[in-house]
């Protein structure tokens, strides 16, 4: 590339944890000393787990149609793909109608989409998000940024590749794709969950080391448990 | 506005006016009489609006431009003044008691150029970067492709093509003569 100082280099320097977030002893108000963590006191340790599948294939496949028809989205919109998702929910596209809708939580949400650019301030949000989510759970990418950045390829603050953060089910290209192209997304995705080929929680629980090293290696300053519950 | 620089000019130091427009001037002032001119412009000229508070990196010359941009509503009138910094070990005068706006771009500025505007409020925390420990990424020494490419992975298959040089290969291939 033409354009690149060959000279820069990145400093990798630790971002410190925050001061309520250290292990410290406290005094509680009836004056006993207690240690705590605040990172291991109030949430579970476990890790995720593999989903495990029926007992027989015609089960799974009755499983998985009866998933495919019922796409729940986490109505977090990243960039400017969150506008293309509001016609879905009106009259004209009507995406409703496919058994797809939009939830306000994660605990009520199976599919999260991520719909265009992620900075790495988002990415921790949406990591976040995506964890709560209960299984099975798929995730979507919308637009050229979640492939490979897009016009923020030489961004100081903006992902390039989603599927190194998130296990992703299913790109939808475009800059950005139009609803109607959502609804195709949509409908491949149902046909993807219908094949049993849908394995991005499954992909995340066995792959769950890398996924976090990817992660912790942009988002420097880590306020959270390793897997939130 | 002319007429306001005339006026202005005896008492203070001024650089040569640059018009945009007619209701538009930009022009350099000293640093020490700043705020001098800022609280009369306010308060005895009508400027009463902060438009915008912002810099620019002149690396050449080892300094940043701070440029106050304020507006005369009544008189539909911006004038925006420049304030020349050093570079190295950069700090400017804090301007949050006449516009508290002013307060919100300072920390902008002291995240993403890294300008000091001590005594600020909450010019010290982070404003919109979560844990960043690098060059201010304002700032023209930080290349951000360079770091881009070294934080972020980039898919394989993407290429891309210098405008220059491709379409001079589409439209013109056999220049300069011989080339092909």
């Amino acid at each position: 590339m033409e354009d690149v100082d060959d000279k820069f280099l990145k400093k990798n320097k630790e971002v410190p944890l925050r001061e309520e977030l250290r292990p410290r002893k406290v005094t509680t108000p009836d004056g006993q000393e207690i240690e705590i963590e605040p990172l291991r006191d109030y949430f579970c340790e476990a890790q995720p787990k593999v989903h495990p599948k029926a007992y027989s294939k015609i089960v799974e496949d009755f499983y998985n149609w009866a998933r495919s028809n019922s796409l729940w989205i986490l109505g977090f919109g990243t960039g400017c793909g969150a506008i293309e998702m509001r016609p879905l929910m009106t009259p004209r596209f009507d995406a409703y109608r496919y058994g797809i809708q939009w939830r306000p939580t994660p605990r009520q949400a199976n599919l999260l989409v991520i719909s265009g650019y992620l900075s790495v301030k988002t990415l921790k949000r949406a990591i976040r998000a995506y964890e709560q989510m209960p299984q099975p759970k798929y995730v979507m990418g919308l637009g050229s940024c979640t492939i490979n950045g897009g016009m923020y390829w030489d961004s100081y603050n903006t992902i390039k590749r989603l599927d190194d953060y998130l296990p992703v089910d299913l790109y939808i290209a475009g800059c950005m794709p139009r609803p109607e192209a959502l609804l195709h997304g949509f409908m491949e995705l149902k046909q993807i969950i219908r094949k049993g080929e849908a394995e991005g929680a499954n992909k995340y629980a066995e792959n769950f080391a890398q996924y976090k090293a990817n992660q912790k290696a942009v988002i420097k300053d880590w306020d959270m448990p390793d897997y939130n519950w | 506005m002319r007429e306001l620089l005339y006026r202005l000019k005896d008492r203070y130091h001024f650089g040569t006016p640059t018009f945009q427009r007619d209701d538009l001037c930009f022009v350099t002032v000293k640093r020490s009489e700043l705020r001098a001119i800022l609280t009369e412009l306010r308060d005895v000229e009508g400027f009463t609006h902060l438009t915008l508070l912002t810099a620019v990196d002149w690396i050449e010359e080892q300094q940043f431009q701070l440029t106050y941009m304020i507006n005369n509503r009544e008189a539909n009138l911006t004038l925006a003044l420049r304030v020349m910094l050093d570079r190295e070990d950069a700090t400017g005068d804090t301007i949050h008691d006449l516009w508290p706006t002013a307060a919100t771009y300072q920390r902008e500025l002291r995240e993403m150029f890294g300008i000091n505007f001590p005594g600020s409020p909450r010019v010290d925390e982070e404003f919109i970067l979560e844990g960043w420990t690098d060059l201010p990424p304002y700032r023209r020494d930080f290349d951000t492709l360079a770091y881009s490419q070294q934080t972020y992975h980039d898919r394989p298959g993407r290429e891309t093509h210098d405008p220059k040089t491709h379409m001079q290969k589409v439209l013109y291939a056999d220049y300069p003569k011989g080339a092909k």
